[in-house]
């Protein structure tokens, strides 16, 4: 490698559910595209977490239309690229057995139909077509958006990288990008204990990890990873079509959401109360029990449906819930993407394209629109609704 | 095997005493079964011949209970409509079982479970495992006083012990040489259970070890406690201030065409359905490996009138003890050493074992194939160390110890050894000094009784007069019931290391024999006779130990075979000592002609006629060879992945679902390593996927307490 002519256009500090994305639109529009990642694979980090739910359905322009690519993207993937991502249009379905949750869901409605989602209002009657199993006891309603539905990130990673390959990304794994190397103001190589990588720009879209290298620079990125936990059961014959999420705080638990894969098994995650902050990915004792309490009330099926394996993941946090996208201040020739909190799998594609748009100065409205709500130097005043 | 054979169940054993035994009835595909009271639903099929409990939802392949253990969940069946692994549920009266095709249709949502309170429990130390290391573990712990917790996720305790019916080596004063298997189980129970402080939790399945220091444990529900069999117990979480794992071993796999078959199974669920519920699994067998396992299961299906057509070893000799190879080769079972199997052939069940001789790369030589008729192929490819929890406490930075075959997979003996020491450490961990602990002495002794087999080395020619003991102990290994049990002091070993062979002391007349048959009997080798030269020196007399299931009496006329197994002659019966004297090891006295006496090592009374055809069976069609049981994933397919480039397990994972299914890679994870090797790819290379929790699958009831009924 040459110390004077860099041998590649952009480094994509990460092979992760951003990363990979876009290493694959950096490299197929034309760039020559590096991706060093600290681990032994792609989307080994949290992406490899992820339980698979791919929804538009959010509460923030930004994300709408980021959940709207991507659910294009991975929806439409089979019949573009030819990979089977074990994609279903299950639909999502945000049940509510309280006036709480009816209200929250009812005032989001307006908002989100006029951002272009197709979601809608369904009485408990209508909501049991959908869901059959779901608990009816006190069932209220609830909202149901049809075009939503679930993949295997695991599939979608290997798709993305076999890709991204083709399209003549070099990876390389157990190399940590560690520092960068800034001249007059910008970024000229990313260092890594095996050597440095000059290229023209550098993509930090190193998740849960990011804060640390960013601070290597002078960012004050505010990405604090939290741990989730996740599980899936044995396969059984199909009897759920959505992702159901419940939003009902719960003892020890914020929310809970679960949905069947395409190949059988039932696939739920909770979100813990209070959030467990660290970077601790060990399972705990207290997961499973929460979970179980949590699933039977939400559908009292679920009850003989064995468990087969729990992991946990990280969720890089942002202070509002919203990722953090946008060039960095302190040096030029930094593009920053990443705080994804949770939502990397189903936002990813679509930054990805972004990131590539950017980079060769071709945003369209819609991208300043995202760049503007995600800018990592935005007040964070507000907080996500449907996080 | 007939199918749906109307009754395999064992109607007498040499060894085994067989219970009348209380019976329940379960529907089977519609017709009504007799099944025995308390055994588990794959037991009852068996008994009934009835091997394919489901077909596999990814290629229609036939599904067969495979482990009989609870860990490789190929047994699935539907209990009155809930899938169930038979192999650990048990039969109740009335059940319907049916097989499971494809997916399995999620039961509607029942009553509220009726699921215990979850169990919050804090012990200083908790022992998972029951079986020789754990219980001697335990005893070690009462005899200090130490508050302990056993669990074991078998009903009955002892681990492994509980299926064997030999005899088993080792030092006869410390950890009971000579005594049979399961009659070790139940003395290191006894022990264990004396002691206050320990108590057993048995039914109970560690389920994981969480990051938080606490073990998930399950334990079985009560009878009469549950609406069905697949409801389980009470959930749970134990937090010890040291784990000590004793989770014994679990039997390797091997790739070949027809590995999935229904009768291809390992070693270890044949002597459970054998030994343990009494029921013949099989008519003709092909048993694959040589080693102690291979050897001994081989003989034990002997034992219970199965035919064995060959005993097949890879490597240019059985790995296992001698004394093992030369018992069976007395009985005529043909031991094909540098030979493997080559395909199992059959639709929905074996029904002939093609095999073939290997170079010295394992590779099959083209032209040596044979074909045998048979219906069961026994894997006995050695066992590796059930580690999941182990590994996983040290990942937590838990205080944790390890003893038996967790640790280094060895016989029992050393297990037992281990046991103790680890219970003393586990002690000396929670504050309790060992005392008057002979540790040093238990740690040489562990050294003796783990090591391989040593030298083969001539014993020196017997005398030829009187009554002598004639050693065909020629292999070192660590043994010595005959000289500990020698009323005469005639049989010597050195005491400090009982690896050296044997000897007989001869003409010294303060040792001389008295012709007692003791050593006979209780050589676990089968390697000890004794020659009566008193009454007719040209015509002496041996006695030999016997274990087969033929009615011998005197008069009846026999084959008298060497060590190996070489015919020595037709001999007669002159005498058959009584069965319950030698706790059934018969006394058989034979008269021979001199020139033979010494030579004479055993007898048969049954030629096996095994007849081979050679070359590969053409009308049986080339099944599928499966590295991943769970999902079926064949080697082809793992292959072409590693061809093109993978070398990341994960990825391996993700593109074929190799080792995603019930049993978390337990029975793949070596074979896909070797199959990386195989394929040239260096282990530095291999990116190892993470394990994660649960070590079996539990229905989410079980988790969610009481606090179903919150609805």
């Amino acid at each position: 490698m040459s110390a004077t002519r860099a041998s590649h256009d952009v480094v994509v500090v990460g092979a992760g559910s951003v990363g990979m994305p876009a290493a694959l639109a950096l490299a197929e529009s034309g760039h020559r595209v590096l991706v060093p990642d600290a681990r032994r694979g792609p989307g080994h980090g949290s992406h490899k977490a992820a339980i698979g739910g791919v929804r538009a359905t959010h509460a923030d322009a930004a994300k709408i239309l980021l959940g709207l690519r991507s659910r294009e993207i991975l929806s439409t993937w089979r019949e573009r690229r030819g990979d089977d991502l074990e994609w279903v249009t299950g639909g999502y379905v945000f049940p509510a057995w309280r006036d709480q949750e009816a209200s929250t869901l009812r005032a989001l409605l307006a908002a989100q139909r006029a951002a272009g989602l197709d979601v809608r209002w369904l009485d408990a009657e209508a909501l049991l077509e959908v869901v059959p199993d779901l608990e009816r006891r006190d069932l209220v309603g609830g909202t149901s958006s049809a075009s939503d539905g679930h993949c295997s990130p695991l599939l979608a990673m290997e798709a993305f990288r076999a890709h991204a390959v083709r399209a003549g990304v070099e990876l390389r794994f157990d190399e940590p990008v560690t520092g960068v190397e800034v001249e007059a103001g910008r970024f000229v190589a990313a260092v890594t204990p095996r050597g440095r990588h000059p290229a023209r720009t550098l993509v930090l879209a190193a998740g849960a990890w990011a804060r640390e290298l960013a601070a290597t620079w002078g960012q004050d990125l505010r990405v604090r990873p939290d741990a989730h936990e996740a599980g899936i059961t044995e396969p059984v014959a199909p009897f759920l079509a959505p992702l159901v999420v419940d939003l009902r705080p719960g003892p020890g638990s914020a929310n809970v959401y679960f949905f069947q894969h395409q190949t059988g098994q039932v696939v739920f995650c909770l979100t813990p109360a209070p959030l467990a902050w660290g970077d601790d990915t060990r399972e705990t004792s207290s997961f499973l029990p929460l979970a179980a309490d949590r699933l039977l009330a939400v559908m009292p099926r679920l009850a003989s449906l064995r468990v087969r394996r729990t992991w946990r993941g990280l969720y890089p946090m942002t202070p509002d819930g919203s990722p953090l996208v946008g060039e960095s201040r302190e040096v030029g020739g930094i593009f920053v993407a990443g705080g994804m909190c949770g939502q990397g799998f189903m936002l990813g594609p679509a930054l990805g394209e972004l990131v590539d748009r950017v980079l060769r100065d071709a945003a369209t409205d819609d991208d300043r629109r995202v760049l503007e709500a995600l800018s990592p130097y935005r007040t964070f005043a507000s907080d996500e609704r449907l996080k | 095997m007939s199918p749906e054979d109307p009754d395999r169940r064992l109607r007498s054993h040499p060894v085994l005493a067989i219970p009348t035994r209380e019976l329940v009835h379960i529907r089977w595909r519609g017709r009504d079964l007799a099944a025995v009271s308390g055994e588990p639903i794959s037991s009852a099929l068996a008994a009934h011949g009835a091997r394919v409990l489901g077909h596999h939802p990814k290629d229609g392949s036939a599904r067969s209970l495979f482990c009989a253990d609870g860990q490789c969940a190929q047994c699935l069946v539907l209990c009155d409509g809930r899938p169930v692994k038979a192999c650990v549920t048990r039969v109740r009266d009335g059940a319907v079982v049916e097989p499971l095709d494809g997916l399995p249709v999620l039961a509607p949502a029942g009553a509220p479970s009726q699921s215990a309170p979850i169990e919050h429990v804090s012990v200083p130390v908790l022992i998972i495992g029951g079986g020789p290391a754990g219980l001697a573990a335990a005893a070690e712990l009462g005899r200090r006083g130490v508050r302990a917790l056993l669990l074991d996720d078998k009903p009955q305790l002892g681990g492994k012990l509980v299926l064997q019916t030999h005899r088993f080596f080792g030092s006869f004063n410390a950890v009971h040489a000579g005594v049979r298997g399961i009659d070790i189980a139940a003395r290191l129970e006894r022990e264990a259970r004396a002691f206050e402080s320990i108590t057993f939790w048995t039914g109970a399945t560690a389920l994981a070890v969480f990051g938080d220091g606490v073990v998930g444990v399950l334990r079985a529900a009560r009878e009469g406690q549950r609406d069905a069999p697949s409801d389980a117990g009470g959930y749970a979480l134990v937090r010890p201030e040291v784990l000590l794992v004793a989770t014994g071993a679990r039997e390797r796999s091997l790739v070949f065409p027809g590995n999935t078959l229904p009768g291809v199974i390992g070693a270890g669920a044949f002597q459970t359905l054998l030994h343990r519920d009494l029921v013949r699994p099989a008519d003709r067998v092909l048993v694959v490996g040589g080693g102690n396992v291979g050897l001994i299961v081989a003989y034990q299906a002997l034992q219970a009138g199965i035919e064995v057509v060959a005993v097949v070893e890879a490597r240019t000799e059985c790995g296992g003890y001698r004394v093992h190879r030369d018992k069976l080769a007395r009985q005529g079972v043909p031991i094909l050493t540098s030979h493997t199997i080559v395909a199992a052939h059959g639709t929905e069940g074996v029904e002939a074992a093609t095999v073939a001789s290997v170079d010295a790369r394992f590779a099959c030589v083209p032209g040596t194939e044979r074909t045998f008729a048979c219906d069961a192929v026994l894997l006995a490819l050695g066992m590796d160390p059930e580690r999941e929890l182990l590994l996983k406490a040290r990942e937590m930075g838990m205080r944790v110890l390890s003893a038996g075959d967790a640790d280094e997979v060895a016989e029992a003996s050393a297990a037992i050894y281990a046991g103790r020491l680890r219970g003393v450490e586990a002690a000396r961990l929670v504050g309790v000094e060992p005392g008057d602990a002979p540790v040093d002495a238990w740690q040489h002794a562990l050294e003796i009784h783990r090591s391989r087999p040593g030298a083969t080395l001539a014993q020196p020619d017997p005398p030829e007069h009187d009554v002598v003991p004639v050693l065909h102990c020629v292999q070192e290994i660590p043994c010595d019931p005959c000289a500990s049990t020698c009323p005469q002091g005639g049989i010597v070993i050195d005491a400090d290391d009982i690896r050296h062979l044997p000897a007989f002391l001869g003409d010294r007349l303060a040792h001389a024999c008295v012709g007692c048959e003791r050593c006979v009997t209780i050589c676990p080798g089968q390697a000890i006779t004794l020659v009566d030269y008193r009454r007719d020196p040209e015509h002496p007399t041996v006695i030999v130990p016997y274990e087969m299931p033929d009615e011998l009496a005197a008069g009846a006329r026999v084959i008298a075979l060497d060590v190996d197994g070489h015919v020595l002659g037709e001999v007669e019966v002159v005498r058959v000592r009584d069965a319950i004297v030698a706790d059934h090891t018969l006394a058989v006295r034979v008269r021979v002609p001199r020139v033979i006496a010494r030579y004479v090592a055993g007898i048969r009374a049954t030629a096996w006629p095994t007849e081979a055809e050679p070359g590969v069976h053409d009308a049986w069609p080339a099944g599928r060879a499966v590295v991943c049981r769970c999902e079926r994933v064949t080697a082809d397919e793992l292959r072409a992945l590693v061809r093109a480039g993978h070398r990341d397990v994960h990825s391996l994972k993700v593109l074929s679902r190799i080792g995603m299914g019930a049993c978390g890679a337990r029975t793949c994870g070596p074979l896909v390593r070797q199959l990386l090797r195989d394929e040239g790819v260096a282990e530095d290379e291999v990116v190892e996927p993470r394990h994660r929790p649960l070590l079996v699958e539990v229905p989410l009831g079980a988790f969610a307490g009481p606090r179903v009924e919150r609805r």
